[in-house]
């Protein structure tokens, strides 16, 4: 079995010559350093690829990789401390390393150009955009202002940003995220540049806004032949722009090739434990768990010296693996394909699960009454117009929500920001005050108790786990003075039996009891998310909300939390709100999803239901936008027009109506939808009957 | 945009009624008191009471209060009983020459401010901007008398070459401007460090803003880079403070006057002080805070000129 | 890049402090500055032995020639006192009177800014609008209508400076508590029934030291110098006691005959509030660091 697709392609890749003729970009054996006080710091230490013209070339990895380093290595943009400490980068056949300021000056912005991850904070606040537009055309062409004016007018349209002429005057703040990211790759265009260097440029914005900035993008490499470096920890946003993949970790290029090859016959060991982790086509908690990469990305200066994946790899083979660097070899049949591991010829072929091997477990039917049940819940802000306006405006968070979940089960709650998901969550804690319905938690009515009010036993009731791991710890408390207050404040015991808690909870959350010395900044993002799980534990609580617990965690770490989450759920057999905006995670651990949308529950149901037609139209176009790791799922795309509404200007009617790619009229507009509901307990909010909702193709997930 | 200006108006008139109540109150709220201290520590208590009856003293506070307000308002400021005369004779002279000490400083320590700051600022950690850090340090960390007796020392006394008291009279030796010389530099050596490294601290904080890597990526020169980009973000967070300088100013008048002898505002309200001539000092007092609050509106102003987001909110 | 280091049990209170002090190594200008006060500190707890003479002793032959000499180094002020030892002595009435009028100020400005910043809402603005109320006086106006009112003493010259310092402190602490009352460490204690005052206490003001250390240093100088100026206008301590501000203003007027007189106080002032600012400097740099 052992290789079986590999044929040994010694020296040169044969099929290289072949594909491409101009090379745009060379990167021949590069290192980074910075120099920090404790000496230098080799973050990328020799990393070689070649990126031809009009190709698209994807670098995934996790945080700590040095994709952003090689990226920005690439603009040769290091900061005062970083510098090229080894090998060259030829652009366009030139040694970037020995271009002179005013050279770099001259291709920076007009050959090369770059997308950057934070579009708010890349435009200067106090330009309007059309001046910074300008600036291009006028500091790399000698373009006069009309020129330039009209070429930035060009640009915006092209990028389709409505009514470019309004939008030249606006500044920065007065657009969406979605917005400013298209006025960034219009001003990265605008010199028609040959490479684009695109770091993260859709991370942190909403999916469906993704969903259309990819497509956008993809659409204008290919009309302006552009080459572009396109770097994402999500491989599903990699799949959709780009032509090859490179996997980085711990500086090390260690599998790169095309995309389609990567994908079906991933080589390396690294390669296949970032898909594994990702939750798979119709896996489910109840059938497979989440396979995690064990241990973390190591310190720079603490990596291996042989490779540098070594100490987390599951195919090891101590001495071959450990004992010196691994060189880079080709793979595959077309020999554009190289890994750097030893082994890689002897590994089993790596199987993708399919929906075939997945078989649908029954679901857990809950009994009895259920444990939470929220009945026509509205959380309103009064918005005060100020001294002299009088009166002022509410703003509806939270806009009348019925849900209910069953004692033991999860219930995922689905949406985009401004949803109002985290202001329910908020409500439940006591944090916040509902201003109208009811929150029923086993019986209790606790939506207008403040948490100060709440008595011991619904404190103990309800427990969080937050979205932010540094934040979700206080920096100034160890590890241990963190658990042990949680559980003599919520269980009311000794100090002494509370250490042996403290002790007892470490281990649930799978971390080593000499974590209670530790303060949080010794702790990497995942360790601090399994204490803050293991502080929700600690009143054994019947209710645990989980606020993106995730969503700022790497792939790997994300599915041992995940795991553990599952797996401290069904062992309590405690209920789960679960807020994500990920479908998938959704779709792996939840037993009912309600998707929310300024505020309101477009669509509930069981997990297999809402994940299948009939769709919410909202449901749908969340769905189609989800950037699918695998290039062969291939799927209608939706791209909805137009940003969120901000929740001051609700539309009166259906709140999804100015976006709708299925909007049937003014009716949509001006009455609220009423609710559809199946027998099975299914519900979808819109005017299409369920029948011509039902008449879409099933997303595969 | 409208109501946040009408906001800090009322706001304004707020803080000058409550400054002027606290005015009036520290000095005023005791009646008795008032005129023990016009008639000094031997005066009996049956004087004390007369006066008292005379002056209107033992009316209640509120009344006192508001006529005080509308003479006030209305421009009669009461009479000095340091100088003998109304306080209106006297206050305006004062006030003429410390606006000349005042704005002649000011004048160089926002010029000087902003070109330090940003020369530091815009490459954090060179030699440059050490050396222009630990010398604003150090230098704001100098007392006015302080620096006066170093200045004074090495001027006045060691090189002669200007005079150690500002009477503001051309008929002696010293022409007016040399009389100027170390007074402004006095108050500008105190206050310049603090504002440079105000003003630093924000171009720091510009440099590494992602939008200023945008530029350079832009292809933009190091020059345009500081020009176009930086140099009004870098701004914004300053301009509060360096207006708010005109605050300081005004202690720092009161210091710089004693030291030389200067003939302004300043010493005019220490000499009033001392003598316990609440007239003056009352005068003074609103004055002076009126200036302070006014700036804080102009800086209003000038903050959401130069920032977009709070124009266009 | 934090490696994670397995530490030994948390060492005590002397030991971390010493490590501390420890780091400021780091920062060459700390260091000028710890010496400084560290200098001017000692001198103040040791002034008995250090100085040579009683600082109101009137020495008549010294007044005949009161410039330096072997008997008085620095010579002797106006009354024929020795400069020396009043400056001396002048430092025990600094490092008496500042330190605890910052510390008062510290103690009313974090508990109000914490109230202010915890509980918003009404109580949140009656302080703020305090507080700008006491912000638009030129603080000179201030120090003039107290000790005009209350006449000059130690006490009176610390409630001045408590009464001007402490609301800029409730800005700052006021900031800082509306960032971190966000932090959902603070929603967790809510949620495990924390009372207001532990969330205050034990979790929002721990991390607010940092700029508050800093801040506090540098307030140390501001202090020296408006102890000074107080003094200097003759506003401050009632004579005869020794204080640096003071010594400037009774000899200012023979300033050209006799220099010195004015010249050591103006300098012992001088040293000791660059120290404070070059100390806060170098904690800011290092804190920074991690």
């Amino acid at each position: 079995m052992t290789g079986s697709a590999a044929r040994t392609v010694p020296g040169t890749p044969p099929g290289l010559k072949l594909v491409k003729p101009k090379p745009i970009l060379e990167l021949r054996n590069v290192g980074i350093s910075y120099m920090v006080r404790a000496g230098e710091l080799k973050v990328v230490p020799n990393v070689s690829l070649t990126l031809h013209e009009g190709e698209a070339l994807g670098l995934v990895g996790e945080s700590g990789c040095g994709k952003s380093t090689l990226a920005y290595a690439i603009m040769r943009y290091l900061g005062g401390s970083g510098r090229l400490s080894g090998g060259q980068i030829l652009f366009e056949g030139r040694d970037m390393g020995k271009m002179s300021d005013a050279e770099l000056r001259s291709i920076r912005g007009s050959r090369m150009a770059m997308v950057y991850q934070d579009p708010m904070s890349s435009l200067n606040p106090t330009i309007s955009i059309g001046r910074q537009l300008m600036e291009v055309p006028i500091v790399h062409s000698g373009a006069t202002e009309a020129e330039a004016r009209a070429r930035a007018l060009t640009m915006l349209a092209e990028v389709k940003l409505p009514d470019p002429e309004t939008l030249f005057d606006r500044y920065p703040h007065q657009l969406s995220g979605g917005q400013q990211q298209r006025v960034v790759i219009a001003m990265a265009l605008m010199a028609e540049p040959s490479l684009l260097v695109m770091d993260e440029p859709t991370t942190g914005l909403d999916v469906t806004v993704e969903a259309a900035v990819l497509d956008l993008v993809a659409t204008l490499r290919r009309k302006h032949n552009t080459a572009i470096v396109f770097i994402s920890h999500n491989l599903g946003t990699v799949v959709r722009i780009c032509d090859r993949i490179g996997v980085m970790y711990a500086g090390e290029l260690v599998e790169e090739g095309p995309i389609t090859e990567v994908f079906r016959d991933p080589s390396h060991p690294y390669t296949r434990g970032l898909l594994n982790a990702i939750p798979s086509l119709n896996a489910d908690k109840r059938n497979s768990p989440l396979t995690a990469i064990p241990g973390q990305v190591p310190p720079i200066l603490a990596r291996p010296k042989g490779c540098v994946f070594a100490p987390r790899c599951i195919y090891v083979e101590p001495g071959r693996c450990t004992a010196r660097p691994i060189e880079t070899q080709f793979y595959g049949e077309t020999g554009l394909h190289r890994v750097k591991c030893v082994r890689t010829r002897e590994l089993p072929r790596h199987a993708r699960p399919t929906a075939a091997n997945a078989n649908q477990a029954p679901q857990a039917e809950e009994t009895g009454r259920p444990m939470l049940q929220i009945g026509g819940l509205e959380k309103a802000y009064h918005q005060s117009a100020g001294m002299f306006g009088g009166g002022g405006y509410e703003v509806h968070a939270v806009d009348g929500i019925d849900l209910e979940a069953g004692r033991g089960t999860t219930l995922a709650i689905v949406g985009e920001s401004g949803c109002g998901k985290s202001t329910f969550a908020k409500v439940l804690t006591g944090i916040e005050q509902s201003t109208g319905g009811t929150v029923q938690l086993g019986g209790t009515e606790i939506g207008k108790t403040p948490v100060e009010a709440r008595d011991a036993g619904t404190k103990r009731a309800i427990q969080m786990v937050f979205q932010n791991p540094d934040s979700t710890l206080n920096p100034s408390h160890s590890i241990g003075y963190v658990l042990s207050r949680a559980i003599r404040k919520l269980r009311g015991i000794s100090a002494r039996a509370a250490r042996d808690e403290t002790e007892a909870l470490l281990k649930t959350v799978n971390l080593p009891t000499e974590f209670a010395n530790r303060k949080p900044r010794q702790l990497s993002g995942g360790q601090k998310q399994r204490v803050a799980i293991a502080r929700a534990l600690a009143g054994e609580p019947e209710l645990i909300l989980a606020d993106e617990p995730v969503s700022a965690l790497d792939v790997s770490v994300q599915a041992a939390i995940i795991n553990l989450l599952v797996d401290i759920q069904q062992k309590r057999g405690s209920t789960m709100l679960f807020i994500s905006h990920d479908l998938s995670v959704v779709r792996y651990l939840a037993d009912h999803v309600a998707v929310m949308y300024l505020g309101k529950v477009m669509e509930f149901g069981k997990v297999r239901d809402v994940f299948a037609p009939p769709y919410h139209p909202y449901t749908e176009a969340l769905m189609s936008a989800v950037p699918i790791a695998d290039p062969d799922v291939k799927r209608e795309r939706i791209i909805l027009e137009g940003a969120i509404p901000s929740p001051t200007e609700r539309p009166k009617g259906c709140p999804f109506a100015t976006r709708c790619h299925r909007k049937i009229g003014p009716i949509c507009d001006e009455q609220v939808p009423p609710e559809q509901r199946t027998e099975g307990g299914h519900r979808i909010a819109c005017h299409i009957p369920l029948e011509e909702l039902k008449a879409v193709e099933r997303f595969a997930f | 945009m409208l109501a946040f200006l009408g906001k800090r108006f009322l706001s304004l008139i707020f803080t000058m009624l409550a400054v002027s109540a606290l005015v009036f109150a520290a000095f005023e709220f005791t009646p008795g008191q008032v005129a023990r201290k016009v008639l000094g520590p031997f005066a009996t208590q049956d004087q004390v009471d007369q006066l008292t009856e005379r002056m209107g003293l033992n009316r209640p506070v509120y009344e006192r209060y508001w006529e005080w307000l509308t003479n006030t308002a209305s421009g009669n400021l009461g009479t000095s009983t340091l100088y003998k005369t109304e306080v209106n004779n006297i206050i305006w002279d004062r006030l003429g020459n410390t606006l000349i000490l005042a704005a002649v400083a000011f004048a160089i320590i926002v010029v000087a401010s902003i070109f330090f700051g940003i020369a530091a600022g815009m490459r954090e950690g060179s030699k440059l901007d050490r050396a222009i850090s630990v010398a604003s340090i150090v230098t704001t960390s100098v007392p006015e008398f302080a620096s006066g007796v170093f200045l004074a020392s090495i001027f006045v006394i060691w090189l002669g070459v200007l005079p150690g008291t500002s009477p503001l009279e051309s008929s002696g030796q010293w022409s007016i401007a040399a009389q100027l010389v170390l007074p402004v530099s006095v108050m500008v050596l105190y206050d310049l460090g603090y504002v440079v490294r105000m003003v630093r601290a924000s171009m720091v904080e510009v440099m590494t803003k992602p939008y200023i890597r945008t530029a350079i990526l832009k292809g933009l020169s190091f020059r345009q880079v500081i020009l176009k980009h930086a140099l009004r973000n870098a701004m914004i967070a300053p301009f509060t403070v360096i207006l708010l300088q005109i605050n300081y100013l005004i202690t720092g008048v009161v210091v710089v006057e004693a030291v030389f002898a200067y003939p302004g505002f300043g010493r005019m309200l220490l000499e009033a002080a001392l003598a316990q001539d609440i007239a003056t000092v009352e005068a003074a007092s609103l004055f002076a805070v009126f200036v302070t609050v006014t700036t804080q509106i102009v800086g209003d102003l000038g903050y959401m000129y130069l920032n977009p987001r709070i124009r266009f909110a | 890049m934090t490696a994670t280091i397995a530490r030994p049990a948390r060492p005590n209170f002397a030991r971390r402090t010493w490590m501390r002090v420890r780091l400021l190594k780091e920062s060459p200008i700390g260091m000028v500055g710890a010496f400084l006060v560290a200098f001017w500190v000692l001198v103040a707890v040791f002034a008995p032995w250090i100085a040579p003479h009683d600082p109101n002793e009137s020495n008549m032959d010294a007044l005949i020639d009161p410039t330096p000499t072997a008997v008085n180094w620095l010579g002797t002020d106006n009354q024929g006192r020795d400069i020396l030892s009043r400056i001396v002595w002048g430092s025990r009435t600094v490092l008496a009177v500042a330190p605890l009028a910052v510390l008062i100020a510290y103690t009313l400005g974090c508990l109000l800014g914490l109230i202010a910043g915890y509980y918003r809402g009404w109580i949140d603005q009656v302080i703020n609008r305090i507080s700008d109320i006491i912000l638009s006086f030129p603080a000179i106006i201030l120090y003039i209508i107290v000790i005009m009112r209350l006449g000059p003493s130690a006490m009176n010259v610390i409630m001045a400076v408590v009464f001007i310092a402490t609301p800029q402190i409730v800005r700052i602490v006021r900031g800082m508590t509306l960032e971190l009352r966000e932090q959902d460490y603070v929603s967790a204690a809510k949620m495990r029934g924390e009372t207001a005052f532990y969330i205050m206490l034990t979790e929002i003001l721990p991390n607010a030291r940092g700029p508050l250390i800093v801040d506090a240093c540098l307030r140390m100088g501001y202090t020296t110098i408006t102890i000074g100026v107080l003094g200097f206008l003759g506003l401050g301590l009632p004579p005869p006691d020794p204080d640096w501000g003071g010594m400037v203003k009774d000899t200012y007027a023979m300033m050209t005959i006799y220099p010195h007189m004015s010249l050591f106080p103006a300098i012992a002032i001088s040293s000791l509030v660059v120290g404070f600012s070059l100390l806060a400097d170098g904690i800011r740099e290092i804190s920074l660091r991690d």
